[in-house]
């Protein structure tokens, strides 16, 4: 079994190594605009469904993220380098400053909190004209050589947001990560076996904002621009379907609904203006029917396998 | 009236006081939201929308009536009802189904109405701007504040405010359905042992939120050109204002929405550039000292 994982991991990889030989450019570009909102809704999933934490203004930090990081390339001499660190680390920080200010609150109160002052950050973006290009954002961000091809953003994108991943993975397998599932599952009962819940939240919002922020610096690399609409609370929630639609209890299942949100949006949008309308019919449809998400929906039936063999025996 | 001139000039407290009658809206639709968020738990993106349907259901009642007086106060009746129509479909096809499953669902549900609202809305009334002409009787200004001219319309928005909060005051308070209401809020589940249909109060309340959220649109549709993605930014200061005020409560929503007002249109007379994020940094001052919100929250 664990076996079989591997060999299907190093296929994925490889596959995904491959694509630019032979895929036109369009559809290289939109794989990593898929790798970098996978990155961007499966850091949301760490405190969403690992923490059970509502943060519905999660864009927020991937906006602040990629502003930082493009302004940082565009007004001042460092090397770049040091302004794709940058960019994710005032991300993080700002998840902790909301984080600090919100946590007080528990959920829906939580989360009506936040998005209020997400939607802050963001009317300050978008007036602050002389810093930030208002609501035109910033264009023609200078990359630096390596990554200005659309392959090399690809292999880019492609090599931070697998780190990433594992990361993630690292940290949701760890003894903070088995933490923030029991705070999620029974915070009462977290807080009498000692376990500081306030402290365990906050730094998994810090967390999640890091690596949003990260999603965010990768956004720069791949379309060379940032606009006010990255940090919209409407972003916020189409994350949130992401996460939803592939299942939130599911590690892969963000990116999944990354994929088929990004790739949905890039096709609907071909045929008809109406991508809105198609969007919130589908997440009516997998409310009802998929409360689990796609990949909920098949670890249950796979279970449902390989349980009732042992049954027999 | 010539001392207080002394301390603020006539030029501010008339623009204050216009900041204020657009305020009245925005109180109008906080208080539906906060009426469904203290009931029912849940955070309605799509409260917004609504109001957007309803400035564009008064932009085609006043068409299709003309330039007669009544055009206006058909507009002010059949708008919000034609709302609430549409949120109690709503309301019985898929939110009751819902309401035992997680409220983020609930936030989500909502926001697919919000989608699938604004596209509708792309798809019948178009995308171009559209505009509502002032009612006969409040065109024009009155001198008020040393002799500057006020909108009259501006007028009756700040009587219209002041009348749907007490209007609201004595719907939960002194009526059946609001006392049931506001236990529901509290005890769903003892409310319903007692033989009450919790269900149907569920949708009345809903109802009456999002008629709520029409009516704010129908006022506000003379004042500011009706257009697409006018719901996006008025839900997030309605949030605002219900968070600021305490989930649920009616007056909370009244005060929230004074505070918001006055912060906003002193925020754009001292500093122009960022006025909007003045009502913000107000809603940060308040819930660090009060996390609840100002007044009592109903959950």
């Amino acid at each position: 079994m664990r076996k079989k994982t591997l060999l299907f991991l190093i296929a994925c990889i490889v596959l995904l190594l491959l694509f630019p030989v032979f895929l036109p450019r369009f559809y290289v570009y939109l794989l990593s605009i898929i790798l970098l909102y996978g990155l961007l809704a499966t850091s949301l999933n760490i405190v969403l469904g690992y923490g059970g934490i509502f943060q519905f203004h999660h864009a927020v930090f991937y906006g602040v993220g990629a502003y930082s990081t493009a302004l940082m390339l565009t007004k001042t001499a460092m090397p770049a380098v040091l302004a794709f660190i940058v960019g994710p680390l005032v991300a993080a920080a700002l998840g902790f400053v909301l984080g600090i200010i919100c946590i007080r609150l528990s959920k829906l109160y939580f989360g009506m909190l936040q998005i209020s002052l997400g939607s802050l950050v963001w009317a300050i973006v978008y007036r602050w004209y002389s810093f930030t290009g208002g609501d035109d954002g910033i264009h023609g961000i200078p990359i630096p050589d390596i990554l200005s091809s659309y392959t090399g953003a690809y292999y880019y994108t492609f090599i931070i947001t697998a780190v990433c991943i594992f990361l993630i993975y690292k940290i949701i397998n760890s003894p903070f990560g088995s933490a923030l599932q029991g705070i999620r599952d029974n915070p009462v009962r977290s807080e009498m076996i000692g376990i500081n819940v306030k402290r365990h939240q906050l730094l998994a919002l810090t967390i999640a904002g890091f690596f949003a922020g990260v999603a965010g610096s990768l956004f720069v690399v791949v379309d060379n621009t940032v606009f006010p609409d990255m940090l919209f609370w409407t972003l916020s929630l189409e994350i949130l379907i992401m996460c939803l639609l592939g299942g939130w209890f599911s590690f892969l299942g963000p990116m999944l609904g990354a994929g088929v949100i990004v790739a949905l949006r890039t096709f609907v949008s071909t045929y008809t203006v109406y991508w809105a309308l198609v969007l919130g019919i589908l997440m009516m449809l997998v409310i009802f029917f998929l409360p689990n998400g796609i990949l909920g929906y098949f670890e249950e039936r796979f279970k449902k396998m390989l349980i009732e063999p042992e049954i027999k025996e | 009236m010539d001392f207080i001139y002394s301390l603020v000039p006539p030029g501010v407290l008339s623009q204050v006081f216009v900041g204020l009658s657009r305020t009245t809206i925005l109180f109008i639709v906080a208080s539906g939201l906060s009426l469904i968020l203290g009931v029912l738990r849940i955070p309605n993106v799509a409260h917004g929308s609504l109001y957007m349907i309803g400035a564009f259901t008064a932009f085609t009642v006043t068409k299709v009536f003309g330039e007669s007086s009544t055009a206006f106060w058909m507009a002010l009746i059949i708008a919000p009802l034609f709302v609430a129509l549409i949120s109690l479909i709503a309301e019985r096809g898929m939110f009751q189904f819902l309401y035992e499953r997680e409220h983020l669902m609930l936030l989500l549900l909502t926001f697919a109405f919000s989608l699938v609202f604004g596209d509708l809305v792309k798809l019948v009334w178009g995308g171009e701007y559209k505009s509502v002409p002032v009612p006969v009787i409040f065109q024009g200004f009155v001198p008020l504040f040393g002799g500057l001219p006020f909108p009259i319309y501006n007028v009756f928005l700040l009587v219209a405010g002041p009348v749907v909060a007490i209007l609201l005051w004595l719907l939960t308070n002194k009526t059946k359905i609001g006392k049931i209401a506001r236990a529901a809020a509290v005890d769903r589940e003892m409310v319903g042992a007692v033989g009450i249909n919790v269900s149907w109060v569920f949708a009345v309340v809903f109802v009456i939120g999002c008629l709520l959220a029409g009516l704010g649109g129908v006022l506000v549709a003379p004042t500011v050109s009706v257009t697409l993605g006018m719901d996006h930014n008025l839900i997030m200061e309605a949030f605002l204002i219900v968070i600021m005020g305490g989930l649920g409560n009616i007056w909370g929503a009244l005060l929230g929405a004074l505070i918001f007002g006055i912060t906003q249109s002193l925020g754009i007379l001292v500093w122009p550039q960022f006025g909007i994020v003045f009502p913000y940094l107000a809603v940060v001052v308040v819930l660090l000292f009060r996390p609840t919100g100002i007044l009592k929250s109903t959950w």
